[in-house]
């Protein structure tokens, strides 16, 4: 790969004029690109053929890779919503719930206390700020069982606040919003805030907030990916199949079909098609945000 | 893009990261009233309660249980580090350590010269092909990891999969990347698929805030594309090199959906003890077994934190992200 953006111009200022040289001087690290942005789409791909053939489609040894004789994506698609009284929908439901929720209180709970550590200097503060460091690097798995078991015993375990709870948590979204706010927020606008009479709080509300919308839509995003994602700390807590998010119905799904090879043969097919359906929101999101997340997820990793 | 972070830093007359604090702040804390003193903990308060309720507790919970026994006859006994002596000399746990670091060993520089040589590749030239391949090659971030090890186990079945019909053509046999021999290939091609967009839009978001007159000021100097690459691209993105590689170490370690969703479609060559999650999960929820699953967590997460620690440490001049 180096090797070929040896050959190729550097820089952007070259960019400006590649078709007055040679007719393609970047043609060769296309090429490849093009090649690498098959490899990243082929299961995509391989997910939306899938999802319109049938049972006898998917094991009738047809061409894996294109459709068969017969689509059949609407079938799917009404098996999908009415198989075991329409559960896959309230997956989803569960899925939308825990993902908003976590990802919004997680976002709020950071923007206060990045800004709170970015703008305010009180005792405990490099103390408490150390520990935050710390915690970015205890992986969250490590605390799902300890986290199961003190639930349990306040008997909260299988219901939606076992997985919203500790999605709330998210050190990183802190340190994000921490270092976003000491560039991004001058003091002489907050203590000229100050000097008209505003509070602490409408300060934060009226003139910091506003400037650390870009840093917030990040984590926000980052957030609801983290728990839309998540299936460690819901498959440890739950054990009612209506509480499921879409990701542990789908993994329970696959269990079953896997088990049972014979006679689970119809269930592929949902499976595949719930598959794909379950990717659709966030892809939505993305596309939709870009605008957002394509320079915020650089904070942090710039000097 | 950039972000208003490249913009003005260095602007800033006083930088006010914790660890140049030094006496200046000090005096500083002092000198602030202490109702404004007050306010800052207003506003860290709500989330150091929920730190103190879902990190704190639960770690101290597992580090407590981790030191006890339950039996059947004679109830809870206390028994120090048994149950850490028992995990460190207990081959299922011993064999999903060793596993997940092997494959960090390969994962890690795998995925961050792939995503290195993507970033470098796209920030060489902006056109609409660029922006498309970008877009895409993230996209694979967007997906549970349980929806990327599912898509990734049909593509290697025997039953959905391709694989027969292409190695067909060339009248091969298809490799079985659920086999036992080839599961840590299919790992990583799966691990790699999902997050090397991720990290490469985090480096090419770094590539893109450097300003384009060193590039300039390196040419006219008689520097070749490589030189620029090697000496002036790569040195001024290492923060977010760091940062990447400080994540990939964290995420692999904890290795958990992707195995755990293969075990099915890899039965037999997937055990409920692959890795140390996994054994962990299996302790605490098919044996009932919480005691020991708590050590085992506590002690994996015990690894992590000192792995990366001494990451940090040692690359701490470097420009570690967490300064």
């Amino acid at each position: 790969m180096t090797t070929t953006a040896q050959t190729s111009q550097p820089g952007r200022t070259a960019s400006t004029t590649p078709t007055q040289r040679k007719p393609h001087p970047y043609l060769p690290m296309q090429v490849l690109l093009a090649f690498l942005v098959v490899y990243f789409l082929i299961p995509f791909w391989w997910v939306i053929v899938n999802s319109s053939k049938n049972a006898s489609g998917l094991f009738g040894g047809s061409n894996a890779l294109w459709f068969a004789e017969d689509i059949d994506f609407v079938g799917n698609v009404v098996d999908l919503f009415s198989y075991d009284n329409g559960i896959y929908l309230r997956w989803l439901g569960n899925s939308a719930v825990y993902a908003f929720v976590g990802g919004v209180g997680a976002t709020a709970l950071a923007v206060l206390a990045g800004y709170g550590f970015a703008k305010y200097r009180f005792a405990g503060r490099r103390f408490s700020f150390a520990v935050l460091l710390g915690a970015v690097m205890v992986p969250p798995t490590a605390l799902v069982i300890p986290t199961f078991i003190l639930f349990s015993q306040l008997g909260i375990t299988n219901t939606m606040w076992a997985v919203i709870l500790p999605t709330l948590l998210n050190p990183f979204g802190v340190y994000l919003m921490h270092v976003y706010s000491r560039d991004a927020v001058p003091d002489e606008l907050i203590d000229a805030a100050r000097v008209d009479g505003a509070g602490e709080f409408r300060a934060f509300l009226q003139v910091a907030l506003p400037l650390l919308r870009p840093a917030m839509v990040t984590v926000l995003l980052l957030s609801v990916v983290a728990s839309w994602n998540n299936y460690f700390l819901p498959l440890a807590m739950l054990s009612d199949n209506t509480l499921y998010p879409v990701t542990v119905g789908i993994g329970q799904w696959q269990g079953i079909a896997s088990a049972n090879n014979a006679g689970g043969t119809s269930l592929w097919s949902i499976i595949i098609m719930g598959a794909l359906i379950s990717v659709i929101p966030l892809i939505i999101a993305f596309l939709s945000l870009q605008r957002y997340w394509r320079g915020g997820l650089s904070i942090g990793s710039l000097k | 893009m950039t972000t208003p972070i490249d913009e003005d830093a260095g602007a800033h007359a006083h930088d006010d990261a914790p660890r140049q604090t030094s006496v200046r702040a000090r005096t500083r804390t002092h000198r602030e009233p202490l109702r404004r003193q007050l306010t800052g903990w207003l506003f860290v308060a709500p989330f150091a309660l929920v730190f103190l309720a879902f990190l704190v507790a639960p770690l101290l919970y597992a580090l407590y249980l981790s030191l006890y026994r339950d039996a059947l006859i004679g109830g809870r006994r206390f028994v120090l580090f048994d149950n850490y002596v028992k995990a460190f000399t207990d081959p299922s746990f011993i064999e999903g350590a060793s596993f997940v670091i092997r494959f960090s060993l390969v994962l890690i520089p795998l995925q961050m010269v792939i995503s290195l040589a993507i970033a470098l590749m796209l920030d060489t030239l902006t056109n609409r092909f660029m922006r498309t391949s970008r877009l895409l090659i993230f996209l694979p971030y967007a997906i549970p990891a349980v929806i990327g090890a599912l898509m990734w186990g049909f593509l290697y079945s025997r039953n959905f999969g391709p694989l027969t019909d292409v190695f067909g053509l060339i009248g091969q046999p298809a490799p079985d990347f659920l086999s036992r021999d080839l599961i840590f290939a299919g790992l990583l091609n799966i691990v790699v698929w999902q997050w090397a967009g991720y990290y490469m839009i985090i480096l090419y978001a770094a590539l893109q805030g450097i300003d384009p007159t060193l590039y300039e000021a390196a040419r006219i100097d008689g520097a070749s594309t490589m030189q620029i690459i090697l000496r002036v691209k790569i040195p001024l993105i290492m923060p977010a090199l760091v940062l990447i590689l400080v994540f990939a170490l964290i995420g692999t370690l904890q290795f958990f959906n992707e195995p755990q969703i293969l075990r099915y479609l890899a039965a037999g060559t997937i055990g409920p003890d692959f890795t140390p999650n996994m054994y962990a999960y299996q302790q605490a929820f098919s044996l009932a077994n919480f005691n020991y699953g708590s050590a085992i967590s506590f002690a994996l997460g015990a690894v992590v934190f000192v792995c990366v620690y001494i990451f940090m440490f040692v690359t701490r001049k470097r420009g570690s992200f967490l300064s």
